[in-house]
């Protein structure tokens, strides 16, 4: 028996006898943490893989696939315009770094042979943060004004931390690389209405899909004894005792508030648009689906076909595996929204770390979202999760801002590639954006 | 012989790229050599920013994306 290359196993297999010796099954707080991580799958799982996600990697595979990556990278090359430059850095995120791994590479490029420094950093900052599946997401499970603030932090900050970096640095001068940036093939041409009216239906659909009903009645509640978070639950109203307050909320669960937490209950005004639209919805999803249907065996060839599948697929295959890790994980520690569904971290650690709006909230959330690893799309359900224990929504664009574009393996890679001072004062100023915006979020919509 | 050079940081799109260009290699049965290059300074010496990137005794052929074994076969002859 060979044993220097056998003890790992051994020590693989009484870890894991440990572990299973010593399972806390049958403490409350760790079965209810168990029950949780499994309810908040099967949420996800009904509520938003089809409808949401899986559109949502059609249009990211359509993305990667059709925009003209060459046409964009022009404004970033280093003959480029620099006012526009910093522009189109900001958003093209959304274009360029559909693949999280393609980030660091152009960020090298952009910095090195491009456009300089400062585009190079707005697009680092603002690319993972703008990633279109991101966007969907975050809007459709922590809100539309979460989705909506961190586009537009990601867009406003990304150039202001790129005007600043190319300032602190301008008198360095930088050693462009003499190679010639080498340039991705030309795409056939097609028209631009075509492609806009083939992205427009495609996320028409994923609108109407997912529009919400809209509740009767908003009940405001703390989410622990003297907690600094309030939430909002809206939906019908079954039941109002002295105890508790139930209601059956927009997704189809119940949900009961302690009268003690109760804050607040008022009724909700309907407007007869929105309302309308969610009575025809599924009309206008067919009707949407069919257009598109011609759309896409009329104008694209079975090859464009192929490749947009295989890219989709690709991301499927990619992000998939990991969100549902992060589902799990997050239903694990942290529970639903009510003080009866909490994981196995307590509300009030939560709520006393990052609650309310403080600016110590708002650092705390920047700082641990920078080096923190995100894979994609899981700073969803995590943040989800974190909500629901008690996080105020300032510290939450904090760390959705911080979270994505930064952890400390991507630092390093950073650091090979700018240098430790240049790499430590880019995450100093995106830890000081994330909590400038969060605390400014945190008070006009908190 | 023929250099091949994988250029990306390890993500699975380089990965199945680097699989497709063995694929054809070995369907033209042509000899081959396959580098993977990883080091982003390495790989900006290409002029390289969009990985994955693909690239033949020295010269950059395709950038961006995950090319069929068939496009590849192409590039080799």
């Amino acid at each position: 028996m060979d044993f220097k290359n056998e003890w790992k196993k051994l020590l693989l297999i009484i870890g894991a006898f440990l572990a299973c010796f010593y399972l806390p099954v049958g403490k409350v707080r760790f079965d209810n943490a168990v029950g949780e991580s499994l309810h908040l799958v099967k949420w996800y799982a009904r509520e938003h893989v089809l409808l949401c996600l899986v559109p949502a990697f059609f249009i990211a595979g359509a993305i990667s696939v059709f925009v003209s990556q060459a046409s964009v990278m022009k404004y970033l090359g280093a003959r480029a315009n620099k006012v526009l430059a910093y522009g189109v850095a900001s958003v093209s995120g959304t274009v360029l770094a559909v693949c999280s791994c393609t980030v660091l590479p152009l960020f090298a490029g952009i910095y090195k042979m491009g456009a300089g420094l400062g585009p190079a950093t707005a697009f680092l900052y603002s690319g993972p943060a703008i990633n279109v599946l991101a966007i969907i997401l975050t809007a459709r499970i922590l809100g539309l004004e979460l989705g909506i603030a961190r586009a537009a932090g990601a867009i406003l900050f990304s150039i202001i931390i790129g005007l600043l970096m190319h300032v602190i640095y301008r008198k360095e001068e930088e050693q462009k690389t003499t190679a010639q940036m080498a340039m991705p093939e030309p795409q056939a041409a097609r028209p631009l209405w075509k492609n806009g009216l083939y992205f427009a239906s495609m996320v028409g659909i994923l609108v109407f899909a997912n529009w919400a009903r809209s509740g009767d009645v908003r009940a405001v509640f703390l989410c622990c004894p003297g907690g600094l978070t309030t939430y909002q639950v809206e939906g019908a109203l079954i039941s109002k005792t002295e105890q508790s307050l139930k209601i059956l909320d927009t997704s189809g669960e119940i949900r009961e508030v302690p009268a003690d937490l109760l804050q607040q209950v008022e009724d909700v005004g309907k407007n007869s648009i929105y309302e309308l639209i969610y009575r025809i919805r599924w009309l206008l999803v067919v009707l949407l689906l069919g257009g598109f249907s011609l759309m896409v065996l009329g104008w694209f060839s079975k090859h464009e076909i192929g490749e947009w599948l295989a890219a989709t697929w690709g991301f499927t295959k990619q992000i998939l595996p990991l969100l549902l890790l992060g589902v799990l994980a997050s239903g694990f520690l942290l529970g639903r929204p009510d003080p009866a569904h909490e994981g196995v971290i307590p509300a009030k650690w939560i709520n006393a770390a990052v609650g309310g709006n403080s600016i110590w909230a708002n650092l705390f959330a920047s700082v641990a979202g920078a080096f923190m690893y995100f894979a994609t799309l899981t700073e969803v359900p995590i943040l989800q999760g974190l909500l629901g224990a008690g996080m105020g929504k300032g510290p939450a664009l904090a760390l959705l801002l911080a979270g994505p574009a930064l952890s400390l393996p991507s630092m390093l890679v950073l650091r090979s590639i700018m240098g430790t001072r240049k790499t430590a004062v880019y995450v100093c100023l995106v830890i000081v954006m994330a909590t400038i915006s969060g605390m400014i979020f945190g008070a006009v919509w908190g | 012989m023929k250099k091949i050079q994988i250029l990306g940081t390890g993500c699975p799109k380089c990965k199945k790229l680097a699989e497709n260009a063995q694929i054809a290699a070995k369907e033209l049965g042509v000899e081959y050599e396959i580098e993977k290059v990883a080091d982003i300074n390495e790989i900006m010496k290409f002029g390289v920013m969009m990985t994955p990137a693909l690239a033949v005794d020295g010269q950059v052929k395709s950038v961006g994306k995950v090319i069929s074994p068939d496009e590849i076969k192409k590039m080799l002859v």
